[in-house]
């Protein structure tokens, strides 16, 4: 297996570790006995199967690009760059059945696109008009949680329900139903993580715990979370844990699928440590020049995991020049249609502002709703007068 | 998956009157709502096996199994982290704090997340969880044992916050609290537990349960405000006023959040003056809002300022000291004498 550092200037002895590929940086297929069993998940995918991971790894990086545009042209109050994880999200997302429950935390725009949260609906967060932005239940994945490491606890829970329900290790894939949960290396640090780490492994519960190890958290590298592996975190805990190389959709669709079976078929939770990079700033208001080198992003740039799998396709005679620009129309189609969408996103009605606080009626929002309704009505008439 | 109110009527239990301790009527309360709906789950530390360092749980996990009556890791964060997911899943769990000074590792939980579900998804996202809080003084306890932090939470919008004052009230209220669609912290006074009285058991849950103070006692010249263990303190303390020829109405609450204001306002317009009693420190403490509330709506009808008898702005005390902490029926008398003076 190979061995990687993060190239930057704060690498620790621990950073040199093993972790799981199966197409390298330069687009080849990895075979070595340790890598049997994650390859033997994906030798069956067919240079259609690679042009369609391709695909939605490009729309998810136009997805991010869009979105920062739109942020610097103040369309967008702030956007949470994913720019350089598509391979992680992408992967990991093919991995899912359609009844698995995701619970993401705020950059894991790759994944919603997978699941088919349309891309408004994934700005609606950033463009200030609503805290979450789609429902849950038509595509099986929470909404953004803003609070660090807070929804690895809910994603363990819902896995201690999806038990109680009867839905694992049934034996019938449209059935058995698992929880997958993605975090950041920073929010492994958190007591919450630890905690969710905790219930699941005592309690066996079909979650997989997706961290996305970017190497920064805002302004901090993870050798200031961590002085092991972030993986060994899971083992801790009596989880089996793996680290994979996190710009290697692959590699990452394999071990999200052993992982899922896993936990489908009653073997509990896994952790996975996706090895990758933060190519852009933690949000559109950090500035990385404050804190990190030229040379890393250099590095992990040579790294790409869109280029790695046009290479991929290259090699293996699946490149289409007609095929790609046929993409290229249908990128610049999708954006044009999300800068659109988004231009049109506008505030919700004031009074919504006090709506879905309780499901029943409490008293004092009551009060206060009337309250607004004669204050709104009040300044509607004196503006009416002027 | 998403579920609004449970089944309004329990189809197992007929209606029947007992003498019941108050951590009793919660455990039968606690024992209708597992057997009315079968999503319904506890989930704490030490309520399995051990039935509850108050026995509250007592019994429960032999007639509902280990699924149902679940013993968790020690980790309050991670008893409501995991009770929201199970919530979202369907799930209505019923959490239980040890003791009121320990749930602040789960205050990030319940305040960020729980409270604030339902507002990010519009609507559609449904955390029905209960939280039940032992809190209170007057047990003799060491640190931590004895708080009333109700007001930490009442202020989080997005929170039902109640407490029963009896039996009734107590077994009332929990079934409510459960069958609510919204997240309940329901504080039980942890002082009273060992107090009796007749319990209505049985039927179908009552919807208004978890809304409305209740006049305890009717009185014309002062109004004495309370909730959880204080109504108590305001029972003697309006028996001792009528003794001196003073008619003192008590108000139970019953709710923190939210306080039912008319209530307390009508009671008010009448006699004209107002005590609250909490155990909770004064200085910004339910008794506060209630002062506000009663001076902005009854300004006109009231002949003295709106007094407060509540614990001090200090940590809790030694157990040696707290009663000198806790409000006292002198307290609470001395308040009603100031209040008449002027």
């Amino acid at each position: 297996m190979p061995e990687v550092t993060s190239g930057g200037a704060d690498v620790a002895p621990a950073d040199v570790t093993p972790l799981v590929q199966i197409v390298s940086p330069t687009g080849e297929r990895v075979v070595e006995p340790d890598n049997a069993t994650y390859r033997s998940r994906v030798d069956h995918l067919t240079s259609e199967d690679l042009r369609a991971l391709y695909r939605d790894m490009v729309l998810t990086r136009r997805f991010d690009d869009e979105a920062t545009a739109l942020q610097r042209q103040g369309e967008l109050a702030l956007y949470a760059q994913g720019r350089g994880q598509e391979a992680a999200q992408v992967g990991s997302a093919y991995a899912l059945a359609p009844q698995d429950y995701v619970f993401p935390s705020y950059r894991e725009h790759g994944v919603l696109h997978v699941r088919g949260v349309s891309p408004v609906d994934r700005l609606r967060l950033f463009r200030g008009v609503d805290h979450g932005g789609w429902d849950p239940a038509e595509h099986n994945v929470h909404l953004y949680t803003l609070v660090i490491g807070s929804h690895a606890l809910h994603a363990t829970g819902y896995a201690m329900g999806v038990q109680r329900d009867g839905l694992v290790g049934t034996g019938d894939p449209a059935r058995d139903a698992a929880v997958v949960t993605y975090f950041g290396d920073g929010a492994t640090s958190q007591g919450d993580v630890s905690e969710a780490l905790v219930f699941a492994a005592v309690n066996n519960a079909p979650v997989v715990f997706f961290c996305q190890n970017n190497q920064w958290a805002i302004s901090e590298p993870t050798s200031r979370q961590a002085r092991v592996p972030i993986y060994r975190r899971g083992e801790g805990f009596g989880i089996p844990s793996v680290r994979v190389d996190g710009n290697d959709v692959l590699a990452c669709y394999a071990v999200t699928a052993e992982a899922l079976e896993r936990a489908h078929h009653g073997g509990g939770p896994t952790f996975i440590e996706a090895y990758t990079y933060r190519m852009g700033a933690h949000t559109t208001s950090d500035d990385p020049t404050r804190y990190r080198e030229r040379a890393e992003e250099e590095y992990w740039r040579q790294r790409d995991p869109i280029d790695r799998v046009a290479a991929l396709l290259k090699a293996e005679g699946g490149w289409d020049e007609a095929w790609v620009a046929a993409l290229d129309a249908e990128a610049d189609t999708y954006g044009e249609r999300l800068r659109t969408a988004v231009r049109e996103l506008g505030a919700p009605p004031v009074e919504s502002m006090l709506d879905h606080v309780y499901a029943d009626p409490h008293a004092q929002v009551e009060a206060e709703r009337a309250w607004l309704r004669d204050y709104e009505l009040q300044t509607t008439n004196e503006e009416a007068v002027r | 998956m998403t579920t609004t109110t449970a089944p309004a009527v329990s189809t197992t239990s007929a209606v029947r009157t007992e003498t019941l301790t108050f951590a009793r009527a919660i455990t039968e309360g606690l024992r209708a709502a597992l057997e009315d709906d079968d999503h319904v789950m506890l989930m704490g530390e030490d309520i399995g096996r051990l039935g509850g360092v108050f026995r509250v749980t007592d019994g429960l996990q032999k007639d509902f199994g280990e699924d149902r009556v679940v013993d968790t890791p020690l980790a309050e964060s991670g008893i409501l982290g995991t009770a929201i997911g199970l919530a979202l899943r369907g799930y209505r769990p019923v959490c239980e704090i040890q003791f009121d000074g320990f749930v602040f590792p789960a205050y990030d939980q319940i305040t960020t997340q729980l409270a604030k579900l339902r507002y990010r998804s519009r609507g559609r996202l449904e955390v029905p969880v209960v939280v039940r809080i032992p809190y209170g003084g007057g047990i003799g306890a060491v640190e931590h044992h004895s708080e009333s932090p109700e007001a930490l939470f009442a202020h989080t919008a997005g929170l039902r916050v109640v407490s029963p004052s009896t039996p009734q009230d107590a077994y009332d209220m929990i079934r409510a609290a459960v069958a609510s669609a919204d997240p309940v912290l329901y504080f039980e006074p942890k002082g009273r537990y060992w107090s009796k009285g007749e319990v209505t058991l049985g039927g179908p849950v009552d919807a208004a349960g978890l809304d409305g103070a209740r006049v305890a006692r009717a009185g014309t010249d002062v109004t004495i405000v309370a909730y959880g263990p204080t109504v108590a303190t305001a029972l003697r303390a309006a028996d001792a006023l009528a003794a001196e020829g003073t008619s003192a109405e008590v108000v139970d609450l019953r709710t923190v959040s939210p306080i039912d204001v008319p209530t307390v306002v009508a009671s008010v317009r009448r006699t004209g003056r107002c005590v609250v009693v909490h155990e909770a420190p004064s200085f910004l403490g339910a008794g506060a809002e209630v002062a506000a509330r009663v001076t902005e709506e009854c300004f006109h009808s009231l002949e003295a300022p709106v007094l407060r008898v509540a614990g001090f702005h200090a940590p809790y005390p030694v157990a040696k000291l707290e009663h000198e902490y806790l409000p006292s029926v002198d307290r609470v008398l001395d308040a009603v004498d100031r209040a008449l003076a002027y």
